[in-house]
């Protein structure tokens, strides 16, 4: 028995596995699923009992001039016909080309009326929600914009933000995670342990001082506020600096014993070969960025100055029920961390996996 | 070349050589060094500081005299905060609402071990040697990269009930024969369930579980062959090989999970944006009231002081868990 028993035992284990795996996944996707189902939907039909996961809503015809549903006869299957008005002996119908009943009028039961639905994806709501009613700015990027939709705002202020935060922050520490992996100083231990204590630090705890500061200085509502404060947490520089630690040191001897300055041996060998280091840094802190939702939430009140994030809660302040514009809104917002994600992703988990490794 | 001679020929003090190579360091820490002391250290310092003072903060955009807004008060926060004082009741807390929202917070936590025991279950699956294992671990970090706005104003929508709309959830609960499926963030016993699901949702696939597959990718594949040939079942392997191999994992996932879940960045944003803290409170957590406190009443003093609760029950965690959980964990 033992070879095949084994080998079927084996299959049904990985069948099983696989049915929980996909079970697990599809699960995953149903709200995001969702998200753009609804995207795509006309406002009247994006509320309906049972949920269609497929936008579709009653097909219409134009006659003489106006709207009229169109249905099928389940009398006589697959003849279409236009609803043109309900009475009390029944329904009066025109019969729809193409047909032999085409252009004909009868009047039939409404019991024998298939409303006929047509699957229509509306691709305009994401345009409506880019051009976000009512949201409109009146200045924004220093002037250089003037009366400009606000979603574009937005976006382009989440761009700015996180790419210079995410170069912030890599230029920065890697510069300090070398001092601290390869330099010897006086006060160096000390200094690293401040910034390791700093890890375990509510957010909240440090974001307060910091928005009385910059409330005090009026730099509230600048880029200023929000790209410098989260620029220079110790967590880049932790993580790079365990990263430097790794490289083997007679690497640079060569080079040191050739004169090369401490800034060569950073820019020409420390750098190229922590490739995989900094791209999980930068993966890291340009989803973070991307995402941040409390400290923009904190800083900033002008619309002409907010993020992604916090202009979305601002859109969903405007349209609590048009769901279709929100769930469109929402898709644009999330498509630029899926597609950083999906590129950086090999680094994201290993990143991961490394923070995790000094528990 | 020549220097090194100079230098040998008369040695420097010891304080000029150190002095020196902090001279030399500077350079590369001063850029990080400023921006980390100024923006990260000196506020963990300052927000001590400010927990002992009245700080009514002018509203954003508008000045005022700083030593208008400012009043040492020394511990009067915290009393008001932790204090109890003799009512006709009896004992009564002088601030009953933190003791609520500290209770929603760790009442919220509850859904940290089933989170956890999901992730160790789906890395256990993923683990096996199947196909399109990439794939499934992609899908299932989705959420966890996610705008958490996007997130929340979508999951918001799936729990949507109102009379004539009846949102995705409640619409598959009547499906299944649910006759009055319940107002899940509109009513008081629900809001906090639907927030414990939406947070299983997003975390169970994350980081947690890459943590857990790195962590079994790690334990040697010998320590199995040797069981087969002992005989060991499936459940004996699991018990006494991959779970205390997995501990060092474990051990860390908790701490970073109740510390994630203390702070609650997630739900903050989910109180926010799905619920305002409601239905009267029951969804408000220590995150949202210290950002009441401090943004919408302009109270940073005594938000400072809730700030400081929180940090230490953080810190307070950590140590108790440093002292005896680290006995649990297995170090091969």
């Amino acid at each position: 028995m033992s070879g095949q028993g084994q080998t079927a035992r084996r299959r049904l284990l990985h069948a099983l596995a696989y049915l929980v795996l996909v079970a697990v996944g599809i699960t995953m996707l149903v709200p995001f699923a969702w998200m753009i189902s609804t995207s795509l939907k006309a406002p009247a039909y994006a509320v309906e009992f049972p949920p269609r996961w497929i936008p579709s809503e009653p097909a219409t015809v134009e006659i003489d001039g106006e709207e009229r549903r169109v249905a099928e006869l389940r009398t006589n299957l697959g003849v279409r016909v236009a609803v043109l008005r309900y009475s009390p002996e029944g329904a009066l119908v025109q019969g729809l080309a193409p047909g032999e009943r085409s252009g004909e009028r009868l009047t039939v039961s409404e019991d024998d009326l298939h409303m006929v639905r047509e699957v229509k994806f509306h691709w305009e709501n994401y345009a409506d929600a880019w051009a976000a009613r009512g949201v409109r700015v009146r200045e924004a990027l220093f002037g250089l914009l003037n009366q400009v939709d606000g979603f574009l705002v937005f976006y382009l202020n989440s761009m700015i933000v996180t790419i210079l935060i995410t170069l912030g922050t890599v230029f920065t520490s890697s510069l300090a995670a070398f001092a601290f992996a390869r330099l010897r100083f006086p006060g160096r231990d000390a200094m690293f342990l401040g910034y390791l204590a700093t890890l375990m630090v509510p957010a909240i705890v440090i974001m307060l001082p910091v928005y009385a500061l910059l409330s005090n200085l009026r730099m509230t509502n600048t880029y200023a506020a929000l790209v410098l404060p989260p620029m220079f947490s110790a967590y880049g520089t932790f993580l790079l600096r365990q990263f430097f630690l790794t490289i083997p040191r007679e690497l640079e001897d060569a080079a040191v014993i050739d004169g090369a300055s401490n800034f060569q041996v950073y820019r020409h060998i420390i750098l190229p070969l922590s490739k995989p280091a900094l791209a999980t840094l930068t993966t890291f802190v340009f989803l973070h960025s991307w995402n941040d939702f409390l400290w923009p939430l904190m800083v900033v009140d002008r619309l002409a100055l907010k993020t992604l994030p916090i202009g979305l809660a601002h859109f969903q302040d405007s349209y609590t029920t048009e769901y279709h514009l929100l769930m469109a809104a929402s898709v644009i917002v999330m498509i630029p961390v899926l597609i950083v994600f999906l590129l950086g992703q090999r680094y994201f988990v290993r990143g991961i996996a490394l923070s995790g490794m000094k528990g | 070349m020549a220097g090194t001679i100079a230098q040998r020929s008369s040695p420097p003090s010891a304080r000029s050589r150190r002095r020196a190579a902090f001279a030399r360091a500077l350079p590369f820490l001063l850029p990080n060094l400023v921006g980390f002391l100024v923006f990260t250290f000196a506020p963990v310092l300052a927000c001590f500081a400010l927990s002992l003072t009245e700080y009514r903060l002018a509203p954003i955009g508008s000045f005022a005299d700083l030593r208008k807004q400012v009043e040492f008060v020394g511990i009067e926060n915290f009393q008001q905060l932790l204090w109890f004082s003799h009512q006709d009741e009896g004992l009564v807390a002088n601030d009953p609402q933190f003791w609520r929202y500290l209770g929603n917070t760790l009442f919220l936590m509850l859904g940290i071990p089933l989170s956890i025991i999901g992730s160790l279950l789906l890395a256990l699956l993923l683990n096996q040697k199947l196909r399109g294992i990439t794939i499934f671990r992609t899908i299932y970090f989705l959420p966890t990269v996610s705008s958490a706005v996007a997130i929340c104003i979508v999951w918001k929508w799936i729990f949507h009930q109102q009379p004539n709309e009846i949102g995705l959830l409640n619409s598959a609960l009547m499906t299944l024969g649910v006759a009055h499926p319940p107002d899940w963030l509109g009513t008081m016993e629900w809001a906090k369930p639907a927030f414990i699901i939406m947070v299983l949702w997003l975390g169970v696939g994350g980081y947690n579980c890459v943590l857990y597959l790195a962590g079994l990718q790690g334990i040697p594949q010998e320590l199995y062959e040797a069981a087969d040939l002992d005989g060991a079942g499936a459940w004996a392997r699991l018990r006494h090989i991959t779970w205390p191999l997995l501990s060092p994992t474990t051990f860390f996932v908790v701490t970073m999970s109740v510390i994630a879940g203390l702070q609650g960045s997630f739900l903050f944003t989910a109180a926010f944006l799905m619920t305002g803290g409601g239905p009267a409170g029951a969804t408000t957590t220590l995150m949202l009231y210290i950002y009441n406190y401090a943004i919408a009443w302009h109270q940073l003093g005594y938000a400072a002081a809730i700030a400081a609760v929180l940090f230490a029950l953080v810190f307070a965690f950590t140590l108790i868990n440093w002292k005896y959980g680290q006995r649990l964990v297995h170090y091969s």
